[in-house]
């Protein structure tokens, strides 16, 4: 019994970090390759779960919805929706340098939440979208879940596939080019406007992705479930601890936070009441303080950024090359 | 090749270039020399198109290019390198080259994803180009060093090795000497040369150093306060009473490391 405790917690676990991994992917692609500090990851989130759940549930009354379509279908329209949404304000946001580009798409994301609260007629205010289909739901609970993981680790293999072959092709070179000097890039005949907005609205159409794994695993989809605290900065942090630039660190940073995160929780519900609402701050503070030791001790991640060139750069290290610092890989 | 009328930048109530007026011809290396502060940077962004011209024309083979953007321009064949080394320093030295050659199939996201056979092929080519590019530079032992540890000397004829990697027609050098050691600064205007000479670049430099001026350019321009001097050959412009006067209070010294 407290076996099957322990591994439906596992498997439950694998799923956000699962989820939260095709986040961070997003956010590597918009931040790690061409540095563009999107805080307002959650409007994204917000917009792919959204579109995908009203795409697939049945009809509700004082709402629109019932299109009843397939699952797929609603996460390609996840996808094109937070893509969609991306691209004016990329066109917009994107002439700012990297913090105002901060403070306008966080900006932007409470705009989605508090549209996304009051606008009950498309998305049913604070009740939110419920009875959102879920793939392998019939399925006796733990065999659900178990599918359900397994289906969400494919998917964010598919996803990794597809953003790795783009950071070692010319595009992702480009782009770390972009992200590295501005000036020189535009210098060597790069369109800087277009080609950011390119990474923006790619990193932002998986994030859509995201939200929509995130709305079909829960059967519904509220406004609170669009936190910022947890779908905006948590992610962040999972990044930059993980290696921006670098996206398997990005992976491993969200289970390294997230079972830092939710092990925790697990801790300060055992607490009494009165310290358990404290504890809660504390688990906050706790990643606020991974962040800061990170920062200051390692600041290139757990992962640091590796060299794209390929694989014949181990000749570097035959040769004997000057450079002291161990081999990271 | 490149006409200049009348070229004005006003920076607030400074004016940083006043009525410069020049051309320059095909094949040629111009020298842009003058005290600090007169203008030769500015004068740069304006014609590399970083900055736009509060009035003037600026024409590049015989087209009308004032209103044209960095990025644009690149493509018209007009290139530029920077005063302070502007490398991209998180990439290797090698991928500092192979990301310039202009319409790569590997820049449009769909052609990653359902051509990659063709994308890789490039590649290869791309690669080849840009390993040559540094033998050509001797830097094949930093290739695959990150360009931010490179040396400051390096850092310059990476930049250098840059505006080789496009089929560039005029190319800006923005003091390519400054930081540069006694010897490497000897291998670099031999490179300017033999791509002047092979290639058929024409290049305009800002320098200071006039040893490399005298060996290197004719035309000379010399500018003081925003606007032209004198323009000829480095005799005629080193003897210039005006260009002495311009100078006087400052040294025109080689900036060596």
């Amino acid at each position: 019994m407290e076996l099957i405790g322990l591994a439906n917690y596992a498997v439950y676990m694998a799923i956000f970090i699962g989820i939260y991994a095709i986040l961070a992917l997003g956010l590597n692609i918009q931040w790690g390759f061409t540095g563009l500090f999107n805080a307002g990851i959650a409007g994204f989130f917000a917009v792919g779960a959204y579109v995908s759940a009203i795409l697939t549930s049945a009809d509700v009354a004082n709402r629109i919805g019932g299109f009843d379509l397939p699952i797929v279908v609603g996460w390609i329209g996840a996808m094109v929706a937070a893509g969609l949404i991306a691209w004016p304000i990329g066109k917009i946001c994107l002439r700012f340098r990297s913090d105002y580009l901060a403070i306008a798409t966080i900006g932007i994301a409470e705009i989605i939440r508090l549209v996304v609260k009051s606008e009950g007629w498309m998305t049913g205010g604070a009740r939110g979208v419920n009875n959102v289909p879920r793939p392998f739901g019939d399925l006796e609970y733990f065999q659900s879940q178990l599918a359900y993981m397994l289906m969400v680790f494919l998917i964010l293999g598919i996803v990794y596939f597809l953003v790795e072959r783009q950071i070692h092709a010319p595009w992702g070179r480009m782009m770390r080019a972009i992200r590295d000097n501005e000036a020189a890039a535009a210098a060597m005949g790069k369109n800087i406007e277009r080609r950011r907005l390119e990474a923006f609205i790619f990193g932002a159409a998986i994030m859509g992705l995201g939200g929509a794994l995130f709305a079909h695993f829960n059967r519904s989809i509220t406004p609170e479930a669009v936190d910022p605290m947890v779908a905006t900065f948590l992610i962040w942090i999972m990044l930059i601890l993980g290696g921006s630039g670098n996206n398997r660190g990005a992976i491993l940073g969200v289970a390294v936070v997230w079972i830092i995160w939710s092990m925790s929780e697990m801790i300060t519900d055992q607490l009494p009441q009165e310290y358990a609402i404290k504890a809660k701050y504390m688990r906050v503070f706790i990643i606020g303080l991974m962040l800061q030791l990170v920062l200051r001790f390692r600041p290139e991640g757990i992962l640091p950024e590796p060299q794209y060139t390929d694989e014949t750069n181990k000749e570097k290290v035959q040769r004997g090359s000057p450079a002291s610092d161990a081999p990271t890989t | 090749m490149l006409q200049v009328e009348g070229l004005t930048m006003n920076f607030g109530g400074f004016t940083a270039v006043n009525k410069c007026s020049f051309s320059i011809g095909a094949g040629t290396i111009t020298g842009l020399v003058g005290p600090n502060g007169a203008g030769k940077t500015t004068l740069f962004n304006l014609i590399a198109g970083a900055f736009q011209p509060t009035s003037g024309k600026i024409r590049f083979q015989g087209k009308d290019v004032t209103k044209l953007s960095t990025d644009q321009l690149f493509h018209q064949g007009l290139v530029r390198t920077f005063q302070i080394p502007h490398e991209f320093h998180r990439l290797s030295a090698l991928e500092n080259l192979m990301m310039v050659p202009p319409a790569q199939k590997g820049e449009t996201l769909l052609s990653n994803w359902l051509q990659f056979g063709a994308v890789k092929a490039q590649e290869k080519e791309v690669r080849a180009r840009a390993w040559e590019t540094l033998e050509f530079l001797e830097l094949t032992q930093v290739a695959f060093e990150r360009a931010g540890n490179l040396s400051g000397g390096q850092k310059k004829l990476l930049e250098l090795g840059r505006t080789m990697m496009t089929d560039a027609k005029l190319v800006l050098l923005d003091e390519p000497a400054a930081g540069v050691n006694r010897t490497l600064l000897r291998k670099l205007e031999e490179k300017i040369e033999i791509l002047n000479k092979e290639r058929g670049f024409t290049f305009m430099l800002i320098e200071h150093d006039m040893e490399m001026i005298e060996k290197l350019c004719s035309p000379v321009i010399c500018m003081a306060e925003g606007s032209v001097l004198i323009e000829g050959d480095f005799q005629t412009v080193r003897s210039d009473p005006r260009v002495l006067e311009a100078y006087l209070g400052e040294v025109a010294y080689g900036e060596t490391a």
